[in-house]
């Protein structure tokens, strides 16, 4: 793609895709935007003209705004510190030679394959509901109290639920990173006198950096917006209303679309606040 | 104190054998080199020493004591990997701090040696850039500045040259040398390369298959190759074996002599034939040369320039003191 002739070429061919492109991103973001500056509430009135930044005041002063930010913090945070742990844990052992190898890590990364509406009704309907779930009959044969899971422990249950989820994701990573390590240099640590654990700190782990920071950065994007997880089991009570499932009760259960979009914009500003935080981190680690 | 002693070590990778029962002592501050072809089990070997592989039988022992079973970090050898295998996460300093920091090695006497170790390879310049950031040469001398730091019983040498472009092998090999000469510690240097086999080594064990062939040191290998085997694999170019007829003659199954022992002559040789491809090296040439009626190439080495050219008719001497005999099994004849 040298010539004048070949790059004006190129920039015809790739002209419908990144006009598509293009709209597909900056159409829902234009309205957004313009939505969040109306007072607009489609079954009370419509469209019922400009306010300003009204929408913005009322969102965040509204009481629900604070707790379904640290509420969303929480998930997110809570999903990838159990990801990257047992992912990490998962991958070493996976990486170990053993009979079956190949079915236990289709097994693995299976829970990936399964849609979140269907893996949250499981877990609630099966595991974790008080009185049919395993989980209660666990407790039962170990004659304690079935707990109640969705209220009395809500965000853990969903963290676990969503944890399930991104397990095979962060280990499928995590495994690729670790099959990459040379032997040699763990033979090299082993000859130096370092222990065990002290390869794995000093060896295993440096060289996984990269992969974590990109299981956290991509986990992240979409952790962020996790809906049917919360839409299924708790829909948003004792304290799981993240920022998402808030923007989602503000327009289509309030019916106000004006107070939904500013809270939108908020949650692409959260978003990008730790977008640019992770990237800052990836940047460091993708520099070694 | 360095002394490694091998006593039916032998080794099985699931039903292969790599190596079969072998016997063999390394005696204390010598530099011994393994030679063989690629997969003649020399790095199993060197990691059976090194403690990272198991032993399917017999015992080694370090020191008169028996390290068979003892983990490679307790066994006071240091190694140097083909592909150097240094951290790439830490600077310079941090990997050759590594061992001293895994054995409790103060911090004083820790940068001590890492000053003596980068101020004697080279280093000093270098000690806080990672390992990505150097060259091939310098990543090696990294390697052999983390083996050194430890003061070990013996080091040892995988391949260690291999990566690297044939004129900083010539320098690498004569900073090794001297490292051992300084050094006077035990060193074992595995390579497939009979030149650096040669050029480096106090004794050399050549390996064919995981059997050892021959054990001696260069100059003995070279003027007396046990086998047909060692007597192809050592010296450059390789020795010229020739069989039948010729070979009767000397009352045996196949004669071999290397192309530096033959000479040529203006007419009246022994053997005669048409001059090949000619290598001209300046101090030498190197004539292939076809049709003898001997051997399909026979090689032969002449002093100097020497103009003879593609397609002419060369007359050949051997000398006859230096033809080495060898029987139907391809063992030598005395
Ligand atoms: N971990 C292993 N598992 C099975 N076979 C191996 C293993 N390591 C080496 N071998 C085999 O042992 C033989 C000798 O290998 P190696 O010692 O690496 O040879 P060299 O270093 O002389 O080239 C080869 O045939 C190789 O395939
Ligand atoms: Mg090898």
């Amino acid at each position: 793609m040298a010539t004048q002739n070949s790059r004006s070429a190129a920039r015809l061919m790739m002209a419908p895709a990144v006009i598509l492109l293009l709209g597909w991103m900056l159409v829902p973001l234009v309205m957004t935007l313009l939505f969040s500056f109306k007072k607009y509430l489609p079954l009370r009135g419509g469209d019922l003209g400009w306010v300003g930044f009204d929408n913005y005041v009322r969102f965040v002063t509204s009481s629900a705004f604070w707790p379904s930010v640290s509420a969303t913090l929480i998930i997110v945070g809570g999903v990838l510190a159990i990801t990257v742990g047992l992912g990490v844990l998962l991958a070493i052992l996976l990486n170990q030679p053993m009979w079956g190898q190949g079915i236990v890590r289709i097994l693995v990364i299976s829970p990936f394959f399964v849609m979140p509406t269907v893996s949250a009704l499981v877990w609630k309907n099966m595991f974790m509901d008080p009185v049919n779930g395993l989980f209660a009959h666990l407790w039962k044969f170990f004659g304690a109290a079935p707990v109640e899971w969705l209220s009395q422990a809500s965000l853990q249950s969903i963290i676990l639920i969503v944890s399930w989820q991104w397990l095979p994701f962060a280990t499928l990573i995590l495994l690729t990173a670790i099959q990459s390590l040379d032997r040699e240099q763990l033979e090299a640590a082993e000859m130096d006198g370092a222990a065990p654990l002290q390869r794995f700190g000093y060896i295993t782990l440096p060289h996984l950096g990269r992969a974590i920071t990109v299981v956290v950065l991509i986990q992240t994007i979409f952790l962020l917006g996790i809906f049917a997880e919360i839409f299924v089991t708790t829909q948003g009570s004792f304290g799981t209303r993240t920022l998402t499932y808030l923007i989602y009760q503000r327009v289509l259960e309030s019916q106000n679309v004006g107070l939904g979009s500013a809270g939108g914009v908020y949650a692409i500003i959260l978003a990008n606040i730790i977008a640019i935080f992770l990237m800052r981190m990836v940047g460091k680690n993708l520099d070694k | 104190m360095g002394r490694i002693t091998l006593d039916k070590v032998s080794k099985s990778f699931g039903d292969v054998e790599v190596i079969p029962p072998l016997d063999l002592t390394i005696e204390d501050g010598d530099f011994t080199v393994f030679v063989g072809p690629s997969g003649c089990g020399k790095s199993t070997l060197l990691r059976l020493i090194a403690g990272l592989e198991d032993t399917s039988g017999g015992h080694i022992r370090i020191d008169s004591q028996d390290a068979t079973h003892v983990p490679p970090a307790k066994r006071g050898l240091a190694m140097v990997f083909q592909s150097y295998a240094l951290y790439p996460h830490m600077s310079v300093r941090k990997n050759i701090a590594f061992p001293m920091k895994m054995a409790g090695v103060s911090e004083e006497e820790q940068r001590r040696r890492i000053d003596a170790a980068a101020k004697a390879l080279n280093l000093t310049d270098y000690l806080d850039r990672r390992p990505g950031q150097l060259s091939g040469g310098q990543r090696q001398r990294v390697a052999i500045g983390r083996a050194i730091v430890r003061e070990p019983a013996a080091f040892l040498f995988d391949e260690p040259l291999s990566n690297l472009d044939a004129a900083l092998r010539v320098g690498m090999r004569l900073e090794i040398s001297e490292l051992h000469k300084r050094l006077r510690t035990t060193m074992i240097y595995v390579t497939h390369d009979q030149v650096e086999a040669m050029t480096m080594a106090d004794k050399i064990v050549v390996l064919r298959a995981g059997h050892i062939e021959q054990v001696g040191s260069p100059l003995e290998l070279y003027r007396a190759p046990r086998n047909t085997f060692v007597a192809g694999f050592i010296g450059s170019p390789k020795m010229n074996l020739i069989e039948g007829p010729e070979a009767a003659k000397h009352g045996a199954h196949t004669i071999g002599v290397r192309p530096e022992h033959i000479d040529v002559v203006e007419e009246n040789g022994i053997w005669q034939g048409t001059v090949g491809v000619a290598e001209h090296l300046g101090s030498d040439t190197f004539f292939h040369i076809h049709n003898t009626g001997l051997t399909d190439t026979l090689t032969v080495r002449a002093l100097g320039e020497v103009t003879l050219s593609h397609g002419d008719t060369i007359h050949l001497s051997p000398r006859a003191e230096q033809i080495h005999k060898f029987d139907a099994q391809g063992l030598r004849i005395e």
